[in-house]
């Protein structure tokens, strides 16, 4: 027995740790590391030492190619370090996509800066982004900061809410009863259709978008957290029962850890429809914020403005995203290995 | 792999309280399911005394109504008609001195194996005063080196092995086995079958248990209760009187078993 069981460790603990390439590219991977490297340094190179186009003045090219080549050089000082002292494993990972993006930075700086075939100002170099990013920190950060606290109180008053109102409607027949036409009413209009109604209605704007943010990620939290204690096995509650656990135990130590998985996928639902009704909330109402500052940055014609706020909005949202992956990993490790997502 | 397990799994320096065994009384039990809006009476007027200490083995054909009846004993289930009780006191709910073991060892997949054991001391609050029971459990039923083990890394027999542990540690009365070895491959199962003996001569618990294998409630079992087909009622009552350690080969053993085989109606494939 205690063979069968270590080499199903072993075997969980191997499909873990080989890559699913093998180990056949290993070898090359220091090779694009410092094939990324310079690339970087090229695209710096070529920013600096080819000149922008005569009739636009970017205050940032130098500033570019400095960014540029500290990248090259972080980079070539990364590799070599994972060469030598195996210590940064992931760099190797990560080498063929700074490689792309090498390329891409480049071409991107070629077509636009250098070149002009993409017309301005719809299509500003990544010089201009980097002035905004640089010059008008400021707002950014207002608006990076303001978006947070947004999404921030909306999305956790909708989970917590939600994830309470799933359970106990998973919990209790009559809770299901009362709740369960009214989700099924209003759960599928758009948390946006009530934009209108909720301006008016709620004291401030920021309320009003709280308690859109609160609606959109509330839905699918219930919902999925419902059916995650809905379809918890009968047999879990009949052996917790005969070892003499009572109510609150069956909820706390039962209910819940069972239903955790289909209360992270709601989780994960949640988050993206809370992403979108902030940024509409933003546009329509709120004065402030990431979404607002894209409405303003298209009223001024300020398209550089706009990417630099699309780009930290992604650089956002995608984290936010990735937070709640760890934090799934770590609540349900118990899964690993079961799961695929 | 198995065969020498059989021998070494109960670690014999694990110190189990022994426990006085109680009795277990069914009186007229009748019980039925709802289907389709008509009852579908599950088990007849069923009578049974257990005695302190005595290991049963209630056997029939598959669907009969083992298993319903051990709801009831487990108190999960109240009966149609009729009265369950346990050292005198009627069973009236789930209670940690009977404790049921499935066919399924249904352990939390959340949980690791130590803290699945400790379940019953967690949900009774007694966990922290009597945390050093569920080693000495696990060392019992041979998973001292698997406490921080999930579920899903282990076989169908540790699982099990598990499930039992999970049981034992809340030293119960009565233990209710409904077919837990059923799902475990015959060489784990034998094994099983006679690490479930030991434990039940060295804890002192009284053993209900359900099987539709003939041979492992000869082998297992003081007394066997042969069910009929649904609805079940008590078609036999079989005596053995085989000291234990029992040996499979036993002409007696051999014999019982011919003898059941035909109270199921199935002599002359024997």
């Amino acid at each position: 027995m205690a063979v069968a069981i270590s080499s199903t460790m072993d075997q969980a603990s191997r499909a873990s740790t080989i890559p699913l390439g093998g180990r056949r590219s290993s070898m090359r991977r220091p090779l694009i590391g410092a094939v990324a490297a310079a690339a970087w340094v090229g695209v710096a190179l070529l920013t600096i030492l080819c000149s922008d186009l005569p009739d636009t003045e970017w205050d940032y090219t130098g500033n570019l190619a400095a960014a540029f080549a500290a990248l090259g050089v972080l980079l070539a000082l990364a590799t070599s370090a994972d060469f030598w002292f195996a210590c940064l494993p992931r760099i190797q990972r990560l080498a063929p996509w700074m490689l792309a993006l090498a390329l891409l930075a480049g071409a991107w700086e070629t077509v636009t800066a250098k070149l002009g075939i993409l017309p301005m100002p719809f299509f500003p170099p990544p010089q201009a982004l980097l002035e905004v990013v640089i010059d008008d920190r400021a707002r950014l950060a207002e608006g990076v900061v303001a978006s947070l606290r947004l999404l921030a109180g909306g999305y956790f008053l909708g989970a917590v809410l939600g994830f309470v109102v799933g359970v106990a409607m998973g919990w209790s027949r009559a809770v299901g009863y009362w709740i369960h036409p009214i989700l099924r009413f209003v759960g599928p209009l758009p948390a946006t259709a009530w934009l209108p109604l909720a301006f008016f209605v709620f004291p401030s704007s920021h309320s009003a978008s709280t308690f859109l943010i609160a609606l959109a990620t509330g839905f699918p939290v219930t919902v999925l957290t419902w059916s995650g204690v809905a379809s918890v096995s009968r047999a879990y509650y009949d052996i917790a029962r005969t070892l003499g656990a009572n109510q609150s135990f069956l909820i706390l130590k039962v209910t819940i850890p069972a239903a955790m998985p289909h209360v992270f996928v709601g989780l994960f639902m949640g988050l993206g429809n809370s992403f979108a009704v902030l940024v509409i909330a933003e546009m329509l109402g709120v004065k402030a914020g990431l979404g607002w500052y894209l409405q303003w940055a298209q009223g001024w014609a300020a398209y550089a403005n706009m990417y630099a706020a699309l780009l930290i909005m992604a650089l956002i949202f995608s984290g936010l995203i990735t937070l709640l992956f760890r934090l799934r990993d770590r609540l349900l490790a118990w899964q690993k290995g079961l799961v695929r997502w | 792999m198995v065969a020498h397990t059989a021998v070494s799994q109960i670690a014999p320096e694990a110190n189990l309280a022994p426990v006085q065994g109680a009795a277990l009384s069914i009186h007229e039990v009748s019980h039925y399911f709802e289907l389709e809006g008509r009852p579908l009476p599950v088990l007849e007027r069923i009578s049974l005394r257990i005695e302190p200490g005595e290991f049963v083995a209630l056997l029939g054909p598959s669907g009969c109504g083992k298993s319903t009846l051990l709801r009831l004993v487990a108190g999960l289930d109240a009966p149609a008609t009729g009265i369950l009780s346990m050292d005198g006191r009627p069973i009236d709910g789930p209670d940690a001195s009977r404790i049921i073991v499935f066919q399924d060892p249904t352990l939390y997949p959340w949980r690791t194996v130590w803290s699945n054991v400790a379940l019953g001391l967690e949900a009774r609050g007694l966990l922290r005063s009597h945390c050093q029971r569920v080693d000495d459990v696990l060392r019992l039923v041979g998973l001292a080196g698997f406490p921080t083990a999930y579920p899903r890394q282990l076989s169908g027999g540790m699982s099990q092995r598990a499930a039992l542990a999970r049981a034992l540690v809340n030293d119960p009365k009565l233990l209710i086995l409904d077919e837990p070895l059923g799902q475990l491959d015959s060489l784990t199962r034998i094994a099983m079958q006679e690490e479930l003996v030991s434990l039940w001569q060295r804890a002192g618990f009284t053993a209900l248990l359900v099987t539709h294998d003939v041979e492992e409630a000869v082998f297992l079992a003081n007394r066997i209760i042969v069910l009929s087909d649904r609805p079940a009622r008590i078609r036999a009552e079989v005596v053995n009187g085989r000291p234990y350690p029992r040996h499979r080969g036993d002409p007696h053993l051999v014999e019982l078993r011919r003898e059941i085989m035909g109270h199921l109606g199935l002599a002359e494939s024997w």
